[in-house]
């Protein structure tokens, strides 16, 4: 069994209103050297073995987990217990 | 006319559309589960607002993979008229049918009221009872309506004339003001305002009654020529 840890984030130039009430508050609470704040997705994904695992995770992400249009994804591959 | 409604777990314009169609246009319309559909047999096919699975990933994201999206693509390949409203949009966009994708509202307000919407194209089978530059009111409801393509889709969409209503106070931060766009055969209209909640005088305007007045234009003048 393996664990797929994957991070979805918006991509360079695309607005995060989220991210930006978030750095707002940020700053209220006096963190004032917060320069910028966005806000991705993380899940875990149990996949049983087989032998093109990366291949799978990748279409999962370009077909549904995230959206090209508007997001990047990464991840990293683990063995589960 | 026969036109269908597709319902996903979630909708919740549907009997609106329902009522746009048969009480407003006068045609004939099916409420139709996703699961059950067989869309062949209709002229049209109409994507209703709602929440369609909660809006659990991103907006339309899980309507965009049931099995009844196969039937849509086929019929939109066919050149069949399908409109995708508010969640329906969000689906179109996520299906890729339509080009770009949605943002959440750039003050993250859900947002409910009437909004003036300019018809940037009338020569659409969707808008061919407006007049190019008319003013129209259609009330909008969202949450994720701030539309956003890169710079090389937006100029597509503007040399292939696909930009079909702007937003006159743009009010979710989409980009070009973008309230509606089709895709470049013209057959498939996604837009984020609501016309099948104006449809009857009595909510305000009538202002969206045409928009399914030009559908039905469209497709008698396609029938009369055939025959």
């Amino acid at each position: 069994m393996r664990k797929v840890k994957i991070y979805i984030t918006l991509k360079e130039g695309v607005l995060d209103p989220q991210g930006k009430a978030v750095q707002n508050s940020l700053h209220s609470l006096e963190y004032n050297n917060v320069a910028d704040v966005r806000i991705g997705k993380y899940m875990e994904v149990m996949l049983e073995d087989s032998d093109n695992i990366e291949q799978q995770v990748d279409k999962m992400c370009d077909q549904l987990l995230a959206n090209p249009v508007i997001e990047d994804y990464s991840y990293t591959i683990e063995e589960a217990v | 006319m026969k036109f269908a409604v597709v319902v996903f777990p979630g909708s919740n314009c549907d009997r609106d559309m329902f009522y746009a169609i048969t009480e407003g246009l006068g045609e004939q319309a099916d409420l139709v589960w996703y699961q059950e559909a067989d869309l062949s047999d209709y002229d049209a096919i109409l994507l209703p607002g709602g929440f369609s699975y909660g809006d659990y990933l991103r907006s339309g994201a899980i309507a965009s993979t049931s099995g009844v999206i196969d039937q849509i693509r086929e019929a939109a390949e066919a050149g069949k008229p399908i409109l995708g409203v508010c969640n329906g949009f969000q689906v179109l966009l996520e299906m890729g049918l339509l080009p770009g994708a949605m943002l959440p509202n750039k003050h993250l307000k859900f947002m409910c009221h009437y909004e003036t919407l300019t018809v940037e194209n009338s020569d659409t089978m969707f808008t061919n009872h407006y007049s190019d530059q008319e003013e129209i009111d259609i009330p909008i409801a969202h949450g994720d309506g701030n539309y956003y393509c890169d710079e090389a889709t937006f100029k597509k969409l503007k040399a292939n004339n696909q930009i079909t209503f702007t937003y006159k106070n743009n009010p979710n931060g989409s980009v070009a003001d973008i309230a509606g766009i089709t895709n470049e055969q013209g057959n498939v209209l996604g837009m984020m305002p609501h016309p099948e909640r104006a449809v009857d005088s009595l909510v305000g305007t009538k202002d969206g009654l045409r928009l399914f007045q030009s559908i039905l234009t469209h497709w008698r003048d396609k029938h009369a020529i055939k025959a």
